[in-house]
């Protein structure tokens, strides 16, 4: 293999690697704004307990983000440097944002808001709450503009091969960052829907009765059957706007191969890009049509007009982009039916304890579904943006620095190896959190917290 | 906007110099502080590991921040030597970032993970400490040797490497001073006593060799009247290593007096021998090869950049300045409650 595929596999585990962690701390921050002012609010005990155990997943989640995050800073320059000598005057301030207002803004208040609670006055605990998770959203507001640009680049001209930005509105604004962006917040509230549902009902099968796990329980399933629809809609308006521009990138997701009227919505099918077809195709007729178009006899483009003359790709590659939407879209589509389903089980059984096991077995199950359609997003947007990395502009072999094939293999699979490793460790700290707190039930329900108080606390957090 | 400053093709590269330069000083004091804490752990038991982490517990964090800012603004104002140097470093840049890994999750899994596993974390915080120590001061001693991969070059950034990791310890020792008392305290004066030398011989290598790899260096230190005008830098340092030395030797004083004499005083020699450092790789970035003038982003992205930093900087130096002051004192246990 050489320089080019391998620094695309590592970047892609470096940022696949990093994504999990800030869309499960951009939403959890708020939920866990919502935790500390409803407790504030009412001085129920019930959210406290749900604060303090979401705040340790939020703790650890955050710093594995973090290392996570400032990996990617470092191979913008190790292995892609001509990212940032084509389109650094883009790039660079709007990464500086990200850094000036959101990431010192986070590590700061995430001091506070997690070792603060006793040392400051609870207003300034919940405000630090809040700026950690306005930091998050921030975070996520600048680096989806840029990636946003980098899909769909405008305000910009050439001088000399180097772009220079002519329209700052327009590179903020630009036109596929509003459905990005409501499409990766909306992906990070959900993910954190299931979480909290799944966590709160591996604890409940475990035996938990306490009244937090019962409140965070239908936090979640609440949650996730409010934002799954709107999701839904979010993500068929990114797919329209996407069509609009970058065709290519539909027609690979579509399995789409010449450009006509009536394509059929391909449900499943291998496709096949030396033949340039679909083998064991399953479809819809006029499917496809009616959805892109909002008319069977629209015409949806297909994959065949991004070759040139001289046999140059110029669409994706076909299978990883096919199978990465529909992974996602599945996920997407589980994630109503359970979301719902639950809904409705502890409706019509009344009360947490008369329902079905299966509700919360399932919803155990699901705990990181959110991850799984997140990934599959991405993956699905990703690649369907090559051959290009700056869409139209630059392409991602221009990029590549030139190391030595062997220096990117061997670092790639260390960081492979450590990422496992830390995957494998997030999940069974999660699952001990879980069965600690189990295990505690009731012990810390009937003190009062006291900010200023340092020392009447009993059970520590660690 | 700014036009009483002149031409911004000037002025801009050379405020962007002195903004990286300024989150590289800071970094180097605040995550070398915490590094240092992390080489520290396999000579405390215990019960003084889980109070050194939480001395730095809530400040890491936001301490590692400005290794991002640094390298962010290396990255948009001076893209080209970002990209020179970092090719260049890969190898110890890969090391550092392992190290900034496994020490970063360590913090947390160490303290949630079953306690089966705590030792395997803690052992993590400290080689992960020490990888990071060893690359940074590896890379910083490549780059006065001119980024060049020659058996000289290497073997001078090794031993920069371990003098660097030795002066993280040092400003760690000091830290502990600070934020302790009782007999962590005591130990932490010994474990200064211990690293002073190290320093010495780090500040002493690259004082020393800067000069010898390049005459435009030599030149710029050693003519009339720059040598005049320069002095106070070495007599500064002179001055501090005693300071320190005197302030190690008495131990800790009743009533903890002074215990915040070892750790000002080392901020002030590693302040003092960046200050040197920037005097002489100026005006390049990537050493005799390419200034921050032929490296520079465009003007007007800069701008709107700084545009950003004069109202962010203050905002965040003083909300970082209101963690310090709600964590101050001596460090007691980390509780969530």
């Amino acid at each position: 293999m050489d320089e080019l595929i391998l620094s695309r596999i590592q970047f892609a585990a470096n940022i696949s690697f990093h994504i999990l962690f800030p869309t499960i701390t951009i939403a959890l921050g708020w939920v866990l704004l919502f935790f500390k002012v409803r407790f504030s609010a009412t001085g129920d005990m019930r959210w406290m307990e749900a604060y303090r155990f979401w705040v340790k997943v939020f703790a650890l989640s955050f710093a594995m983000g973090v290392v996570s995050g400032i990996t990617m800073s470092f191979q913008f320059g190790t292995n892609w440097p001509g990212f940032m000598e084509k389109v650094g005057n883009i790039a660079g301030p709007l990464l500086a944002y990200e850094v000036m207002t959101a990431f010192f803004l986070e590590a700061v208040f995430l001091g506070i808001m997690l070792f603060g609670f006793s040392k400051v006055p609870s207003w300034l605990h919940t405000l630090a709450t809040f700026l950690v998770a306005f930091g998050t959203t921030m975070s996520a507001f600048w680096i989806l503009v840029l990636n946003s640009w980098m899909h769909t680049p405008v305000g910009f001209e050439l001088r000399d091969g180097i772009v220079h930005a002519t329209d700052w509105f327009a590179i903020i604004f630009n036109p596929s960052m509003p459905y990005r962006l409501a499409h990766m917040l909306l992906a990070s509230g959900l993910t954190v829907a299931f979480l909290i549902a799944g966590l709160s009902a591996f604890r409940w099968l475990l035996g938990d009765r306490c009244d937090s796990v019962r409140l965070t329980l239908r936090t979640g399933v609440v949650l996730g059957a409010l934002l799954i629809p709107v999701q839904i809609l979010a993500g068929d308006l990114h797919g329209l706007n996407t069509l609009e521009h970058q065709p290519q990138k539909v027609a690979a997701m579509e399995g789409n191969w010449e450009t006509r009227g009536n394509v059929p919505l391909v449900l499943f099918a291998i496709p096949d890009e030396d033949a340039r077809t679909n083998h064991f195709e399953l479809s819809i007729p006029s499917g496809a049509s009616l959805i892109l178009t909002h008319d069977p006899d629209g015409v949806v483009p297909g994959l065949n007009d991004f070759v040139l003359a001289d046999g140059t790709v110029m669409h994706p590659p076909v299978n990883p982009v096919f199978w990465s939407f529909r992974v996602m879209v599945g996920v997407g589509m589980l994630m109503l039916v359970v979301s719902w389903g639950s809904l409705f089980a502890m409706r019509r059984a009344g009360s947490l304890d008369n329902t079905n096991p299966w509700v919360f077995r399932i919803l155990a199950g699901m705990a990181f579904s959110g991850w799984v359609a997140t990934l599959a997003g991405w993956y699905t947007t990703e690649i369907g943006r090559q051959p290009w990395l700056v869409n139209g502009v630059l392409t991602t072999a221009e990029a590549v620095a030139e190391v030595p094939p062997a220096m990117v293999g061997t670092t790639l699979v260390v960081y492979l190896v450590v990422y496992g490793v830390l995957m494998l460790a997030y999940i069974a700290t999660l699952t001990h959190l879980a069965r600690k707190a189990a295990k505690a039930d009731d012990t810390d329900t009937d003190e009062t917290p006291r900010s200023g108080a340092a020392s009447v606390r009993l059970v520590p957090a660690e | 906007m700014l036009d009483f400053l002149g031409d911004p093709a000037v002025w801009l590269p050379i405020a962007f110099a002195v903004l990286m330069g300024g989150s590289i000083l800071i970094y180097v004091i605040l995550d070398g502080f915490d590094l240092g804490v992390g080489l520290l752990f396999p000579f405390a038991d215990a019960g003084e590991r889980d109070r050194m982490v939480a001395s730095i517990g809530p400040f890491w964090d936001a301490n590692e921040t400005w290794l991002v800012l640094a390298i962010g603004i290396l990255l948009v104002a001076f893209p080209v030597a970002h990209g020179v140097i970092l090719t260049a470093l890969y190898l110890p840049v890969f090391v550092m970032l392992i190290g900034l890994i496994l020490r970063g999750v360590a913090f947390e899994f160490r303290a949630k993970a079953r306690i089966e596993q705590r030792p395997l974390w803690n052992a993590a915080f400290c080689w992960g400490s020490l990888m990071t120590s060893l690359s940074q001061g590896f890379m910083l001693g490549l780059y006065i040797m001119g980024l060049n991969w020659d058996f000289p070059s290497v073997v001078f950034a090794l031993l920069t490497g371990l003098c660097l990791t030795g002066a993280y310890a040092f400003i760690g020792a000091g830290w502990l001073i600070l934020k302790t008392d009782g007999p962590l305290q005591e130990k932490a004066v010994n474990w200064a006593r211990r690293g002073l030398p190290w320093v010495l011989v780090g500040l002493g290598a690259v004082s020393v060799a800067t000069p010898f790899v390049s005459p435009r260096i030599f030149d710029k230190w050693f003519s009339f009247p720059e040598v005049m005008l320069l002095a106070p830098l070495p007599l500064g340092s002179l001055l501090l290593i005693i300071v320190l030395y005197l302030s190690l030797r008495a131990g800790p004083h009743r009533n903890d007096a002074w215990s915040w004499v070892p750790f000002a005083a080392t901020m002030g020699l590693f302040a003092l021998g960046f200050f040197g450092m920037a005097y002489s790789f100026y005006p390049y970035v990537v050493p005799e090869a390419l200034t921050i003038y032929e490296s520079a982003s465009a003007p007007e992205s800069l701008m709107i950049i700084l545009f950003g930093v004069m109202f962010v900087l203050p905002a965040i130096i003083g909300y970082t300045a209101l963690s310090y002051y709600v964590f101050r004192g001596k460090a007691t246990e980390l509780r969530y409650d």
